[in-house]
């Protein structure tokens, strides 16, 4: 019974995880109706970038907070200069350069930090006063650092001038044109937001799975994994999504199909629901009129 | 009074297919002035052209400025503001969101308190609903909405697309009566496009005739409302 409970606790932290990555996933499908395949490699991009801030002595928390503050520019800078281009193309021209994006992050990040697997550190070690009989000291820092990032991001979108005005972007870009929004630079600030957001997963997940260019790949299929399961154009349906598949693949993995086939638990959960519920646990079925 | 709208020789199309051919028309200061002419006369494409929400040609000077070339966006923050046909509004957002997104653009935050107010003044049933979502609002209160979200922005024109579509007589006429005032009280001056002639005549003072994309008659209201010919061959009554 106590290591059921700490498979279900472990599935949790790494739940927040795939929350988040859902969630950085959902605010770009929301605007732009596209699924952003490179969003795990840019997490890792940014991992690298705070791994090399620690190395060359930076404190733990504030190469945390530039890595974020880089991020955030890095992401707003890819849109405005790549995606923007292309706003108008079909959605296989999106697809291509977000499939270019992952590739070029993902061979960048062996070039310059080459591939050896790296250690990178938590900043809430073993026996440290947060630990407790259940959770371990990362895990439990995990949640609550996730939950900060969920809190501080719902904030923003529900009580600030530039959330709202992104959210009416988001719904009706042709209205929000019409109030002086500029809808483009809403898309910029959305996909600052997801780099900032996912790097803070790649983060949180680093310490457990080590840091190298194919750290996420995995993680992405969770994060895609939990996003279709709570409905794509849903954030809280992604955040749920999210616990649901940590905790879902860590018990799956320990009591019924073994560690090696866990990615698989995100692989059929992706075939399931689009076969069964294609809009999702708490997603909208959109109806058009033709 | 100087014009505040001087449109000259507008042209519009949606990929190759040319909707408004040279289009002249003007709108003095302060005053309303109407669009009529049946569907698909070019009378949203016109408005549109003049937010730059289409690909434009000729010249649109706002207030001594030319639109032309501008983003939307732009236009919108020098003061024009537009009630788009079917309303626009956020649907999944509060109404009391949707004002404040209609002043998006302005930084003045007891301003647009005091501007809330007044909406809520003016069509008391938004204060009633001011936390419901504006997708579950009456068409009516729809374009209620539509307007005072407009009016948010304090523009110095604003655009009407058919305000009158859609509604009952009675909310047609609770909502051009609101507008004759906010023209009259507030200087707003006002673009109007509608089919329903009759209720736009009552309430402009200019009016032009739009046909297939050519303006056909123009005059003061009370001159083409009483001209037999024009009501015959382009009113149809």
């Amino acid at each position: 019974m106590e290591a059921f409970l700490h498979q279900v606790f472990a599935g949790i932290a790494s739940g927040g995880i795939y929350a988040s990555v859902a969630l950085a996933l959902v605010m770009i499908y929301q605007s732009t109706h596209h699924i952003n395949f490179a969003q795990g490699e840019m997490a890792m991009f940014s991992t690298f970038i705070a791994w090399w801030l620690m190395n060359s002595g930076m404190p733990y928390w504030a190469a945390f907070f530039l890595t974020i503050a880089v991020s955030f520019a890095g992401g707003l800078l890819i849109q405005r200069l790549i995606l923007k281009p292309v706003e108008k193309a079909p959605v296989l021209t999106n697809v291509i350069v977000f499939i270019g994006l992952l590739v070029i992050f993902n061979s960048v990040a062996g070039w310059v930090f080459d591939h050896t697997i790296k250690p990178f550190p938590t900043p809430f070690p073993k026996g440290s006063f947060i630990e407790t009989k259940w959770f371990s000291a990362h895990e439990i820092g995990t949640i609550v650092v996730m939950l900060c990032v969920l809190a501080a991001l719902f904030g923003f979108l529900r009580y600030t001038p530039v959330g709202l005005a992104m959210r009416a972007a988001a719904q009706n870009p042709e209205s929000a044109r019409l109030v002086g929004i500029r809808v483009s630079w809403m898309l910029g600030i959305g996909w600052g937001l997801a780099a900032a957001i996912g790097a803070v997963a790649g983060m949180m997940v680093a310490p457990i799975v080590f840091l190298e260019p194919n750290m996420m790949s995995g993680i992405l299929l969770y994060g895609f994994a939990a996003a279709l399961l709570g409905g794509i154009d849903n954030p809280w349906g992604a955040v749920v999504g999210g616990f649901i598949v940590g905790v879902l693949e860590n018990i799956l993995g320990a009591y019924v199909i073994g560690t090696e086939l866990k990615l698989t638990v995100a692989l059929v959960l992706i075939v399931v629901t689009l076969t069964l519920r294609p809009n999702g646990l708490f997603g909208k079925a959109v109806v058009t009129r033709v | 009074m100087p014009d505040l709208l001087d449109v000259k020789g507008l042209r519009a199309s949606y990929g190759a297919t040319q909707v408004l051919f040279d289009i002249d028309f003007r709108l003095a200061q302060g005053e309303i002035t109407a669009i009529l002419g049946a569907n698909g006369a070019g009378k949203t494409t016109t408005l549109r052209a003049i937010c730059q929400a289409v690909k434009t040609g000729g010249s649109v000077m706002f207030d001594g400025r030319q639109l032309v070339g501008k983003s939307t966006e732009s236009v919108v923050r020098m003061g024009v503001a537009q009630v788009p046909d079917g309303r626009g509004t956020f649907t999944a957002l509060s109404v009391e969101e949707n004002l404040k997104l209609g002043a998006y653009v302005r930084k003045d935050r007891a301003g647009i308190a005091q501007d809330i107010e007044k909406a809520y003044e003016r069509f008391p049933r938004l204060r009633e609903r001011r936390h419901q979502q504006a997708g579950t609002l009456s068409g009516g209160e729809q374009q209620m909405l539509a307007i005072s979200r407009a009016l948010m922005l304090r523009p110095r024109l604003l655009l009407l697309d058919e305000p009158s579509f859609g509604l009952a007589p009675l909310i047609v006429a609770e909502i051009f009566r609101i507008m004759r005032r906010i023209n009259e009280e507030e200087k707003v001056s006002m673009l109007l496009v509608e089919q329903n002639a009759n209720i736009a005549l009552d309430v402009a003072h200019h009016a032009y005739l739009l046909e297939t994309g050519r303006i056909a008659v123009s005059g003061p209201s009370e001159q083409i409302k009483n001209d037999e010919t024009i009501r015959r061959v382009y009113l149809g009554h």
